[in-house]
């Protein structure tokens, strides 16, 4: 039985928020589907491709569709670029790169990548900026040798081993937040706005992680609860055969019953898993790669600063060069002129990035308001049918059991 | 009997759910890490408020939030324990009813007899010990206990009476009854405790012991002959000391048989059996020749050729005795797995609690933020569906054990069981080894016979000691009988047990299984109504249009 969510997230619907279809794309219509995850190579070289299609009308495109198969180093090697060159933006994040469950590739976590894959695609397709990204467009169009030559261009960060990546990951956080509450460095920004900010991304992250741990928590324990079920029903069984008579009929009706509850809960854990844990953990994520802009900004900052300082230092040192050996003047003064244009630049830089920052906060908030709203609704929604579900398969055992002869040895009942 | 015609359509009232909003996440007592969950199951009481008692560190906050949040729910009050005292409800009421009638079956069997026999256990005071064998430093004590009796059985004499009795009196009591009533399904003592002191006086174990003694003594009080034995009634009501021999451990009465011995080896004195001592199995008395004798007999039985005169014949009892044997091993499984439910749905409980926390955390957090009110205002919805939810499995739970214990008790009671068949192959034993005595007897009164007919007139030795052999004879013959009346005996009150076993087995079974369904169904119902309120309500949040369908889950979303 399929879990209703897979239909939301394939075939290219928006993953979580039906409004974010087209919002801010204008008249361009660009749709992203991850699908189809299929097992490679052996041992320690196995890896999962997928399969990207894309649907578009836009110009810069090669053509209206076009299917491409990717393995997960090439969403990697897409976010990174995305990184580089969107200072400001909050790229969507990547599902964690799981140097250890990677070698189970049991079938859930291969479900549960193959899903984040597909909203990070889809959350890019939608905003309004990233979907006009050059890398995007060769991640979605070359063919897989050009693909491959591209990630092995990028310098030392492919060579390096999934641990290396993990590590290089926590370092990032660590520094990403002790940058952005500024315990780094002591040039920071001093609006006080700001600094709210600041401090409220960084505690929601707590918040929204603890809140992720439990609903993980959930997860696990019910369906361990479900797996206690079935034991529990086999042994109910087997003592209801020692009994045998009415009452015997009746143990063995209770561990029936236990079994088909387990079987539906052990069901549903994958249900809650994509539908209220992993939504859960994404938005973690999302805070993270906020942070990162975050420490983007302030190294903006910093650069901005420096180089109006430096760039002040050297024209103060240019006039007294003028004074006293003009005939130096000349490259000194070059020099103050492409320092000065440095310092511009840098400033541009910065006020980018706070322009872009404002917009993409907003954008955050409101879809965190719906994609939270429908979480938390599907969630309830779960619960209650699960509730449901368990109260009327008990339910079921009530008829017979509620005879008030049953029990009585002169009752003989043959099942 | 439980008989529950009623519609389950009004199990509750919607109010009831808002009104009330707890965050115990204090382990219920019942269900504490301790894994020795029966331990904690004796006792009665009511445990339908009792969770409600404990308060979190944490309780204050999120009420506080729930004040603020909710304005449909303005409490005027400050007090937590008014958020916690729900109003009975429909469903309370079925569940009541299923309590107080486990808790009678128990105590005091009322709807099986016409007369009461209610004990209640209570008080532990710690005694000191007055002994001079005290190391420097080291006080001794005990504790004793007020067992209370309420009663109207004429042989009582009274109606109500309390006396003091120590742990080691029950030993004695256990005892005392396990030979007089040999053969009885005889309840299984709570057991000692060979710790030290330090422990022993530590307030969690005397509490417990203190339950232990109650559930048994009720059990005594529900056994329909037990319940009328003498030596039930001195424990009770006899003041002082308790009246009853108290038992002597194996070193003393082996030092006691050795005594005799000598006098028995060398025929001095003829081998006067008193009817009680026939009675009993050798094993445990003084008579070391005696012992001897059913060893050397059970021997014989066992790897010798000869079949014994009486053979277990009853073919009946011993098909029943491999069937019971098989209920005992299928009920320890099904009581493990049992155990494991509990633990497991109280861990979901747990969690679901907890989840609500850190729900009502994130709301509260972004509302003061200033950030996006809305969905915080969601968020606290189904938290507090989520601790309410809680709240339920752990009442589930806790009725649960209550239902399910008594596959534990069952198991329990299959050592008395062993006890009892035990008693009865004890006894055929020891038939068995007077049988042979007499036969081995007769035939040296034979061989004697035969020689002394050849010398005319036999010596006079030869006649004393044929006319003592006639002697010892007639005597063992007349153990012999005494045994054979007290195997009988034994047989018939294995028998009648048994067949009060089967029909109390039964009942008892039944309506731990009707309890339990209904209780799984009742808190089923409770949490999904919580559930789906709120998920009535979120839709509105979620920007979702109403849908025909009940759950969301079919619905397509745009």
């Amino acid at each position: 039985m399929e879990p209703f969510l897979l239909q939301r997230s394939a075939g290219g619907g928006p993953p979580l928020s039906p409004s974010m279809a087209g919002a801010g794309a204008g008249q361009s219509f660009l749709s992203i589907s991850v699908t189809d995850p299929v097992k490679l190579g052996s041992g320690v070289q196995a890896y999962i491709s997928y399969r990207v299609s894309t649907k578009t009308n836009m110009q810069e495109y090669r053509g209206p569709e076009k299917i491409v198969i990717r393995r997960f180093s090439d969403f990697v090697w897409l976010h990174e670029r995305l990184a580089e060159r969107n200072k400001g933006i909050v790229i969507p994040p990547l599902p964690e790169k799981s140097a250890v469950e990677k070698f189970r590739f049991s079938a859930e976590f291969i479900e549960v990548r193959r899903r984040a894959l597909d909203v990070f695609m889809n959350r890019i397709a939608t905003h309004p900026q990233l979907h006009m990204s050059e890398d995007l467009k060769n991640f979605l169009q070359a063919d897989e040798e050009a693909m491959e030559r591209a990630r092995s261009a990028e310098g030392s960060v492919f060579k390096k081993k999934p641990s290396d990546f993990m590590q290089m990951f926590k370092d990032v956080q660590m520094k990403v937040s002790d940058a952005v509450l500024g315990k780094d460095k002591p040039v920071e920004e001093t609006d006080p706005e700001y600094e709210k900010l600041k401090h409220y991304v960084v505690d929601l992250e707590d918040h929204l992680a603890e809140a992720q741990r439990q609903s993980m928590k959930l997860v696990k324990r019910q369906r361990e609860l479900g797996q206690v079920l079935s034991d529990f029903g086999k042994s109910v069984k087997l003592l209801g055969n020692c009994e045998g008579g009415s009452l015997g009929k009746a143990f063995a009706d209770l561990g029936g019953c236990a079994d088909q509850l387990s079987f539906k809960l052990q069901n549903k854990g994958l249900d809650l898993l994509l539908i209220f844990e992993e939504p859960l953990k994404e938005y973690v994520r999302t805070v993270q790669a906020i942070k990162v802009v975050m420490a983007d900004r302030a190294q903006a900052y910093r650069q901005h600063r420096e180089l109006t300082e430096s760039s002040k230092l050297k024209e103060l040192n240019l006039e007294k060069l003028k004074l006293l050996r003009p005939d130096k003047a000349g490259e000194v003064e070059a020099e103050v002129t492409e320092i000065k244009a440095q310092s511009d630049e840098a400033k541009l830089r910065y006020e980018e990035i706070v322009r872009l920052m404002e917009k993409e906060m907003v954008q955050f908030q409101e879809a965190k308001t719906r994609d939270l709203g429908l979480v938390l609704h599907d969630f309830a929604c779960a619960q209650a049918q699960l509730a449901s579900d368990t109260a009327d398969a008990w339910r079921t055992l009530l008829p017979y059991l509620d005879n008030p002869h049953l029990g009585e040895s002169t009752v003989p009942e043959s099942g | 009997m439980m008989g529950s015609e009623e519609d389950d359509g009004r199990l509750y009232t919607s109010t009831d759910m808002m009104e009330s909003l707890t965050l115990d996440s204090e382990p219920h007592p019942f269900l504490s890490n301790n894994s020795d969950y029966r331990n904690a199951m004796s006792g009665g009481g009511s445990f339908f408020s009792s969770s409600l008692q404990d308060s979190h560190p944490l309780a204050a906050k999120p009420v506080d939030t729930h004040r603020l949040g909710f304005q449909d729910s303005v409490r005027s009050s400050g007090s937590l324990r008014e958020d916690l005292v729900e109003p009975p409800s429909y469903a309370d009421a079925i569940f009541a009813r299923d309590l107080s009638h486990t808790t009678t079956s128990v105590f005091s069997q009322t709807d099986s007899f016409s007369d009461v026999l209610t004990i209640t256990v209570t008080n532990p005071q710690k005694i000191p010990e007055s002994g001079a064998s005290l190391a420097a430093g080291v006080t001794s004590s005990y504790v004793t206990y007020l067992i209370n009796t309420h009663t109207n059985i004429s042989s009582y004499q009274g109606t109500d009476f309390s006396v003091r009795r120590r742990f080691r009196d029950v030993v004695t009591l256990a005892d005392r009854l396990a030979e007089s009533f040999r053969g009885f399904f005889i309840p299984p003592r709570p057991d000692k405790n060979i710790v030290e002191s330090q422990v022993m006086h530590k307030h969690e174990f005397i509490e417990n012991r203190r339950a232990a003694l109650e559930k048994y003594l009720g059990r005594l009080a529900a056994h329909p002959v037990l319940r009328r034995s003498d030596e039930l009634r001195l424990f009770l009501k006899a003041e002082g000391k308790l009246p009853l021999l108290p038992t002597t451990d194996m070193a003393s009465r082996m030092l006691d048989g050795a005594v005799n011995l000598p006098r028995q080896l060398f025929g001095e004195g003829s081998v006067i059996l008193a009817p009680q001592e026939a009675m009993q199995p050798a094993k445990g008395g003084r008579d070391l020749v005696r012992l001897f004798k059913e060893l050397k007999q059970s021997v014989t039985n066992d790897w010798g050729g000869t079949r014994p005169a009486i053979i277990e014949e009853d073919k009946e009892f011993l098909e029943k005795k491999e069937k019971l044997q098989d209920l005992e091993h299928h009920l320890s499984d099904a009581s493990q797995q049992a155990e494991a439910l509990v633990k497991a749905q109280q861990e979901v409980g747990e969690v679901m609690g907890e989840l609500g926390l850190a729900f009502i955390k994130l709301a509260k957090y972004e509302t003061e933020a200033g950030y996006t009110p809305v969905h915080a205002a969601e968020a606290k919805c189904v938290a507090t569906a989520a601790v309410k939810a809680s709240r339920f499995y752990r009442e589930c739970n806790a009725q649960s054990v209550r239902h399910l214990d008594e596959l534990h008790e069952y198991l329990g009671l299959m050592q008395a069981l062993h006890t009892a068949f035990t008693d009865r192959s004890n006894a055929l034993l020891t038939v068995q080894t007077f049988l042979s005595d007499v036969a081995a007897n007769n035939m040296r009164i034979e061989k004697l016979e035969a020689a002394s007919n050849k010398v005319f007139g036999g010596s006079k030795t030869q006649n004393r000691k044929i006319s003592e052999l006639k002697e010892a004879v007639k005597v063992t013959e007349e153990a012999r009988d005494l045994a054979q009346k007290e195997y009988d005996c034994i047989k018939e009150h294995n028998r009648a047990e048994l067949e009060r076993f089967d029909e109390e087995r039964r009942r008892d079974f039944t309506n731990m299984l009707r309890g339990f369904a209904h209780t799984q169904v009742g808190y089923a119902e409770k949490i999904s109504n919580v559930w789906a309120k709120v998920a009535e309500d979120a839709r509105g949040y979620a920007g979702r249009s109403t849908d025909a369908t009940s759950s969301g889950l079919s619905s397509m979303p745009n």
